[in-house]
């Protein structure tokens, strides 16, 4: 592994500025509480950064986990390596159900839950007095013990917490940089296109959101042993929303963005309390509204925080093109011309409006076929019956004898099946290599604790070599390091029929892939799906350019009101009365 | 638990119901037009009243205030200050508003140098009222567009900002205020002040009102186009900033006179920071219509206000976490009536 000059100067900024200060020094102090502060916000970088969820509950899961250490080191005398754990996973267990609940509504009960639970918890840490000591709290909390050695004093729990600061920052870029990141910011930007290619956006997002908890936890277990004396007041909604401001201000979309962050308001807040008393003549809770200008007006002027001025002041490593093995195809066994695909009795009603009635027809390996139909005959909804998008009133779809209807999106991909969107479903803020690599995400197994330790790197190279060579394919790799918002609208569709093939699909579904090319790009387009249908792959091909269809398909299916029409050749359809009628209008006779 | 106490309870209930129930309905009404989360509205809520104590005369509020100007009038006037600015464009509206910028600041002065009590307290909300819709010029209409969570995110930063003005302006100590409506009334056993009943003409009223103006009314009809499409809504001449501007404004006045109403009957009196609690409870109720049906907010409403007082019943330390984790079994029921992949926004 390769450790950039920022880290290593981050390292050893950590490792020699302690042994120059007094061992309990108040900028050492201010150093702990920054580490603190820079953990909880890593695991925001990932829920709001990466994943674009929020919670305004984060101290509560440090407070699950602090109270959880307290207890059992001072009442039952644990020690607190041991403690270590179960605080963690008792701030998960919050997290799980938590977000268990609200992991399948839209993305703001996730955030107002969090806020009535860090009332909630606040409340009962403070009330709950048999337990928990309420607003008194709970003292003479034992310190941790490294190899016999007591860290009492800040210095050499500085050394501790930034340990844990440092490692929660590796792991955090070593899942961004593996096939669950990829899956975050997918579903981030668009849920449909992530889970059309193999990711669980719901599973994945409460993955998050545990995993927020986990960074947490470990912040609140630091944060009780260093104090040694914890009550609640650190764990309220209050300092939740604090953690959030660290993060958005330094730039939730980085890791150094939220390190920087968490120094900002760990320094802004020491700086606050000698000056507002002086302003406002008395104590009081003033700071807030300093908290609260800043949330604002970083994100109305500077959404992405203040990270993004200083990175561009950075020299940029280049990016290399990623060589060595690809993944392990899958085995394409079977006869050409065996039935892949069968649709049968397929209807979808709308309420009143039937879209599609009763549609029967078989895809068979190795060809191209071709549904056509005039504008509003059904191809569409009938496209996203096939993909499980949308669910059949009646019917089934058949894929290799397997019954795929009512599987949800994620499960039917799995079995071999990739798709393109008429309308490109891409990741404008990813680069071009990136959004094809999304492809992949069905052929890999690295899991999350696997993908946070760096286990996974050989898998992820030879996935990202896969998606290399799918540019290679539909030739867009001289873009690959790009982001995807500069492609124009033919690379786009270029693009997306790249991600698919990197999902080594037996079966591409391409939805109106030609819509808004021009001449040429279509004759490079059809050249492109023969090219890959020699390789191995069969087509289902939804369009209404007739001279691309003609050209190109195998066999066709025509449908006119949501029924089929007709089948056959392309010869034998444009000799077809009926399907003349339909596109031209009835002869006159 | 016998009967009195039952049906003391039950009293109870609906008056803090009827609060949440007006809360919920305004919430509704902003998210539905804006997608904003109105986190602040509870700190409008408790402008109002602490801004009316500054017009009371020394012997009704007991403080020497010296004909000190409040702080809510100052913040209401450079609001509209700054949208006037914001607004150079166009002359004429920027005229406008800074006229009422210092309308706001001359109504203070004249409120706090003696007014009879009734003028003072329509002064209270006329100053009040325009720091709603002045938010919205200022902090949300810049971030257009941006997603619900962006603008979750700023409306809790406002909620912080405003939280922390009203502890600047107002101090930390809780304000009675007069009745509107002396006395009590006894329904079977329970006697209720007559001011509560003021509340609940008003919340009648409030749903009526809205009823019809959504209804009835082309301009209440826009609102609705508004929330369903943005830009088809506009695509037909109506004005998205208008409507947020309108939503606005009519939360805030509605949680203005709840605030002005309610306040003598509030228990504990009203303090800056328990604007926050009261619209955090008016939340939980509106997240059980999903942020988007009226009836089932009010129906929240009650239910979160029946469940406060049951639990400030048997106990009365937890009875605000009991009713936040209400919200869990809410939210559960609504996660089982969702199916769709991926729904955003």
């Amino acid at each position: 592994m390769k450790l950039s000059p920022l880290t290593l100067g981050a390292v050893a900024l950590v490792l020699i500025v302690p042994l120059l200060l007094p061992a309990s020094s108040f900028y050492l102090s201010l150093g702990n509480y920054i580490a603190f502060g820079a953990l909880v916000a890593l695991g925001l970088y990932l829920l709001t950064g990466m994943a674009g969820m929020t919670s305004f509950g984060q101290a509560a899961f440090m407070g699950l986990a602090a109270y959880t250490t307290a207890l059992l080191t001072t009442e039952r005398g644990w020690s607190p390596w041991l403690t270590l754990p179960l605080g963690v996973l008792v701030a998960m267990a919050g997290a799980v159900v938590l977000g268990g609940i609200t992991a399948r509504l839209k993305g703001h009960y996730l955030p107002l839950s969090t806020i009535a639970w860090g009332m909630a918890l606040y409340i009962v840490l403070g009330s709950w007095t048999e337990l928990t000591g309420g607003h008194t709290g709970l003292r003479d909390i034992p310190p941790v013990s490294v190899f016999g050695l007591e860290l009492s004093n800040s210095r050499s729990f500085f050394y501790l917490s930034w340990f844990f600061a440092l490692l929660g920052a590796w792991t955090a870029s070593n899942l961004t940089n593996s096939r669950i990141g990829r899956a975050m910011r997918a579903s981030k930007g668009d849920a449909i296109a992530a889970a059309s290619f193999g990711v669980n956006p719901g599973t994945l997002k409460l993955q998050v959101f545990v995993l927020s908890a986990l960074y947490a936890g470990v912040a609140g277990w630091l944060y009780a042993h260093y104090q040694q004396f914890i009550n609640p007041s650190p764990f309220s909604l209050e300092a939740s929303i604090k953690y959030l401001i660290a993060a958005v201000a330094g730039g939730v979309g980085s890791i150094p963005g939220v390190f920087l962050g968490a120094g900002l308001v760990t320094g802004l807040e020491e700086a606050l309390k000698d000056i507002l008393p002086v302003i406002f003549g008395r104590t009081g809770n003033y700071e807030i509204i300093a908290y609260g200008l800043i949330l604002v007006l970083i994100l109305m002027f500077a959404p992405k925080g203040l990270w993004p001025f200083i990175e561009r002041y950075l020299p940029k490593t280049k990016p290399k093109n990623p060589q060595g093995e690809g993944l392990p195809t899958r085995m394409a066994a079977g006869q050409p011309g065996e039935v892949l695909l069968e649709v049968s009795g397929l209807t979808k009603r709308f309420g009143g409006l039937v879209a599609v009635s009763g549609m029967n027809f078989q895809l068979r390996r190795g060809e191209i076929l071709g549904l056509i139909g005039p504008n509003g005959a059904g191809k569409s909804t009938c496209f996203n019956l096939i993909t499980s998008v949308l669910v059949p009133s009646e019917g089934e779809v058949r894929f290799k004898g397997q019954t795929i209807t009512g599987k949800p999106p994620y499960a039917v991909h799995k079995l071999g099946l990739a798709r393109t969107f008429q309308h490109p479903h891409l990741f404008p803020e990813m680069t071009v290599l990136e959004n094809a690599a999304l492809g992949t995400y069905a052929r890999t197994t690295a899991g999350i604790p696997a993908a946070m330790l760096g286990l996974a790197r050989p898998e992820e190279n030879a996935s990202l070599v896969e998606a290399y060579r799918a540019l290679e394919r539909v030739g867009l790799a001289h873009l690959a390091h790009q982001k995807a918002d500069g492609l124009t609208v033919g690379q786009l569709r270029l693009l997306e029929i790249a991600r698919a093939l990197a999902s080594n699909p037996e079966v591409l579904l391409l939805d109106e892939p030609a819509a808004g090319l021009r001449a040429g790009e279509k004759r490079q387009f059809a050249a492109l799906i023969r090219k890959l249908v020699n390789e191995g792959v069969t087509v289902l091909l939804v369009d209404h350019d007739m001279e691309l269809v003609m050209g190109l398909v195998d066999r066709l299916v025509v449908m006119h009101y949501g029924e089929k029409l007709a089948e056959g050749t392309p010869r034998e359809m444009q000799n077809n009365k009926k399907v003349i009628e339909a596109y031209l209008g009835e002869a006159v006779a | 638990m016998d009967w009195t106490i039952v049906s003391f309870l039950a009293a109870d209930a609906v008056q803090n119901g009827t609060i949440y129930a007006l809360l919920a309905l305004s919430l509704v009404l902003v998210f539905a037009v804006t997608r904003v989360i109105l986190v602040p509205l509870g700190e409008f809520l408790v402008f109002a009243p602490l801004t009316y104590v500054f017009f009371l005369p020394s012997e009704v509020s007991g403080l020497q205030l010296q004909g000190l100007i409040p702080g809510t009038a100052w913040l209401s006037a450079g609001m509209l200050g700054v949208w006037a600015a914001l607004d150079r464009a166009d002359p004429r509206r920027a005229g406008l508003l800074l006229v009422a910028a210092l309308a706001v600041l001359g109504l203070a002065w004249w409120g706090v140098h003696g007014v009879p009590l009734w003028l003072g307290w329509v002064f209270a909300v006329l100053i009040v009222l325009p720091i709603g819709p002045a938010s919205y010029r200022l902090f949300f209409e810049p971030a257009k567009n941006a997603s619900v969570l962006t603008y979750l995110i700023i409306a809790v930063g406002l909620h912080f900002a405003y939280q922390g003005l009203g502890l600047v302006f107002f101090g930390p100590e809780q304000y009675r205020l007069p009745n509107i409506l002396n006395g009590q009334t006894n329904i079977g056993l329970v006697p209720v002040n007559n001011q509560a009943f003021l509340v609940y003409g008003f919340a009648l009223l409030a749903m009526l009102g809205l009823f019809l103006f959504f209804t009835r009314s082309l301009y209440g009809k826009a609102l609705r186009a508004c929330a369903v499409n943005r830009l088809g809504a506009r695509l037909l001449g109506i004005s998205p900033s208008q409507a947020g501007y309108v939503a606005f404004g009519i939360a805030t006045l509605i949680a203005c006179l709840s605030g002005m109403l309610a306040g003598p009957v509030l228990a504990a009196g009203v303090g800056y920071y328990q604007g926050f609690l009261l619209g955090l409870k008016g939340f939980v109720a509106g997240i059980l219509g999903g942020l988007v049906s009226y009836p089932l907010a009010v129906i929240g409403a009650l239910a979160v206000g029946g469940l406060e007082s049951w639990a400030s019943f048997q106990a009365s330390a937890f009875k605000d976490a009991i009713v936040f984790a209400l919200l869990l079994p809410i939210l559960f029921w609504r996660s089982l009536r969702s199916h769709e992949i991926g729904e955003e926004e």
